[in-house]
């Protein structure tokens, strides 16, 4: 099995990008299990087609520790299995831990155990890894393979350069290592270039160019993922070709952050002032 | 020989504390609201930090130590504890009906950024705290300063819940001692009853840690401040805080709160400090010293005359709370002796080690200050540069032990000698009782390395 972490700033469009990837896979016969690591817990809502479901953590505040994985995870788009860590009400509590607890439980139920003979399980982090809760998907035994969505605006790369500085850390001390970046285009100028020069400053690639198109919205708002709502469409490709290309990468490597001037220039030389 | 592996080489420490010389803020925090009659401290945590924190006080002290907890499970640290707290102040006035619960928190609740005025605003708007009945809550982080820091912030939720001002001043004179003893904190009301100034002591914890057995339980005990006189601490003539660490905070507060003014000292540990403890009580009050203290003063200044020559050059090595470490020292310089280590497990500040250096700047030693420092360190000095005399609380009998030095138990806490509860060592009475402590230790020593022929009866 490949633990796969998905990072990247915040509305940057990783949940989407996970769940039409995540589809992608599944056409190819495999079988996937997506963590969403987010208090918002919309990390599954295309493959369930709504919000259907109750999260790890209310299932355990509502019924206590005695909770069955049959409880907290269902059946979404092509079999996918798909749970929500949850979390607290914006403002109490801690939300990091609450992360901590969820992925915990759910190893001690065994969603990740050999018997469910998973292919894949990707954890879809939110935005921004303010505390250690967060960082739980890519400690030690969890997920090995991080991938960070990002765009050509300044401050998503700023966001996936910190995210860098994360890796090496805990790639230092475990097995995690950067997969690569996912460019979930803005349409910003020379984007292409830009996010292929950044990925080659930090040791790594840029797996693949996702395009902007209004074909993801109009999907989101159906609740289903691009390759559920409209199987013909270009764009369901573009997330075909991503899933492909994740299910071959064998490049994985510790990332070399990039100090903010070296960043801010990468922006003037190739940005909007170029 | 439990401390064998000591090292006599030192090397800086930055990141380790081996044995240290103070524990967590809520300690202080339960102390202090045990000092309030009536009341029920609260710990908003898990069961084992009120678990450790309850029985380090019933261990110190020898008393039952009521407390309550939120209990919190991996959900209350995801969730926040407000359901918990909530579930709890219910249950306490429905089965333990007190007249004040007063809340600390700890390193959990803190880091999850529980908002205990919320939690209780809401417990009020749904009922679950009846009339006439008070939550106060001081927060009480543990990876924040000590066990003086907790009392300090729950002594000043003292004033920020409690004091007020009618516009009336009375006559009394507030006393806010520090992290002490209940005997002391007796011994400092009977200074000001026989000076005949009325006074509101708080906290007070005489009666409640070190009451009498009669054969009936009581779940409040009879000491503690009263609600009403902590309401009228704010129309007090002054206050006067003993022990800058554990009760400037409240002083302050008390007055830009209701305008009370305040004198700080430190604690009224030997004759100059007790000296000044009175001096500034008489001023305040506007009373004259009666002969019974002057008489008691007359005493310890005939101890100090009549057994001067045993203590004279006696090098000690001191460790405990800050308030507590300063007064100390300055008595024992006084006595001409020499403290030469020093140590506070907290940390109190530049201007507090200032001070203390100021204290031993004649004594014609280098002096080793620590603050914060612990005891491994204390324990390197001492195999350095040996001392005659070590001051400090219970866990520094494994030192003495290995070094063989006369040890005198001071401070918190004391878990293996009976008194402390109930014999002071502050005023004038409470000096003489430190000599004689320390005094016992010096002369069992010299006996016990006497030869035959040096054995002396009179000494």
């Amino acid at each position: 099995m490949r633990k796969i972490a998905i990072y990247g700033k915040g509305g940057i469009g990783k949940s989407t990008t996970t769940q039409n990837t995540v589809a992608g896979l599944s056409e190819m016969g495999k079988k996937i299990m997506v963590v969403g690591c987010d208090p918002k817990a919309d990390s599954t809502r295309l493959l369930l087609g709504g919000l259907a479901q109750r999260t790890v953590l209310d299932t355990l505040r509502e019924e206590g520790e005695d909770v069955e994985l049959e409880d907290v995870r269902k059946v979404g788009y092509a079999g996918t299995l798909c749970t929500e860590s949850g979390g607290p009400e914006p403002g109490v509590g801690c939300a990091g831990r609450g992360i901590i607890t969820s992925i915990n439980l759910l190893e001690q139920l065994g969603a990740y155990a050999d018997s469910e003979e998973l292919d894949y399980a990707f954890y879809d982090v939110l935005g921004d890894v303010v505390c250690g809760g967060f960082a739980m998907p890519i400690r030690e035994g969890k997920a090995q393979e991080i991938y960070i969505v990002v765009s050509g605006e300044m401050m998503a790369m700023y966001a996936a350069n910190n995210i860098s500085k994360g890796i090496v850390k805990f790639a230092e001390a475990g097995g995690v290592r950067l997969g690569g970046l996912i460019c979930n285009s803005r349409n910003v100028d020379n984007e292409r270039e830009m996010i292929e020069a950044f990925a080659a400053k930090l040791g790594t690639q840029m797996i693949h160019f996702v395009p902007r198109d209004n074909m993801v919205q109009r999907a989101e708002i159906n609740r289903k993922t691009v390759i559920e709502f409209d199987p013909g469409h270009s764009q369901a490709d573009e997330y075909r070709t991503l899933a492909r290309k994740i299910d071959a990468n064998e490049m994985r490597v510790i990332p070399s952050p990039l100090e903010i001037e070296e960043l801010e220039k990468l922006l003037i030389d190739y940005g909007i002032a170029a | 020989m439990l401390l064998r592996h000591t090292p006599t080489e030192i090397k800086e420490r930055k990141a380790l504390t081996v044995n240290p010389a103070k524990t967590c803020q809520p300690i202080g925090a339960m102390y202090a609201s045990l000092g309030i009659h009536g009341c029920l401290p609260h710990s908003h945590g898990s069961q084992g930090c009120y678990a450790y924190h309850r029985s380090a006080l019933t261990r110190h002290f020898k008393e039952p130590v009521a407390a309550a907890t939120s209990a919190f499970t991996e959900g209350a640290s995801v969730f926040g504890g407000q359901a918990n707290l909530l579930q709890s102040i219910d249950n306490i006035f429905t089965v333990y009906n007190p007249d004040v619960i007063a809340v600390h928190t700890t390193c959990l609740s803190e880091t999850i950024g529980d908002d205990i005025p919320q939690i209780v605003a809401k417990a009020r708007a749904d009922g679950k705290a009846p009339a006439g009945k008070y939550i106060i809550h001081a927060n009480t982080p543990s990876y924040v300063g000590s066990h003086v820091t907790g009392y300090s912030n729950m002594v000043k939720a003292m004033v920020d819940y409690f004091s007020t001002s009618t516009g009336a001043k009375t006559k009394a004179v507030n006393l806010i001692p520090g992290f002490v003893e209940p005997s002391d904190m007796a011994e400092i009301q009977r200074i000001a009853e026989v000076m005949g100034v009325p006074y509101i002591m708080f906290p007070d914890t005489s009666k409640v840690l070190n009451g009498p057995l009669t054969g009936k339980y009581k779940m409040f005990p009879d000491g503690g401040t009263t609600i009403e006189d902590l309401h009228m601490t704010g129309d007090s003539k002054g206050t006067i805080a003993l022990g800058r660490t554990c009760t400037m905070a409240a002083a302050r507060a008390l007055d830009s709160k209701c305008k009370v003014p305040c004198e700080i000292l430190d604690l009224p540990i030997g004759l100059q400090g007790t000296d000044e403890f009175v001096d500034k009580l008489r001023l305040m009050a506007g009373v004259n010293v009666p002969d019974v203290l002057n008489l008691e003063r007359g005493q310890l200044v005939d101890c100090i005359s009549d057994w001067h020559q045993y203590l004279y050059g006696k090098r000690v090595g001191v460790v405990g709370d800050p308030d507590q470490v300063l007064a100390l020292t300055r008595f024992l310089v006084s006595l001409d002796m020499k403290p030469v280590h020093i140590v506070s497990g907290s940390p109190a500040g530049k201007k507090y080690v200032k001070a203390l250096e100021e204290v031993v700047a004649d004594i014609g030693e280098e002096v080793n200050i620590k603050v914060p420092g612990d005891m491994l360190l204390f324990h390197q000095w001492i195999k350095n540069d040996p001392v005659d005399l070590i001051i400090g609380n219970t866990y520094c009998k494994y030192i003495a032990k290995d070094e063989d030095i006369p040890f005198v138990r001071h401070g918190f806490p004391i878990y293996d000698r009976m008194g402390h509860s109930y014999f002071s060592t502050m005023g004038y009475r409470g000096a003489m009782r430190l000599m004689e402590q320390i005094l016992g230790v010096l002369m069992d020593r010299q006996d016990r390395d006497a030869t035959d022929i040096t054995m002396e009866l009179v000494m």
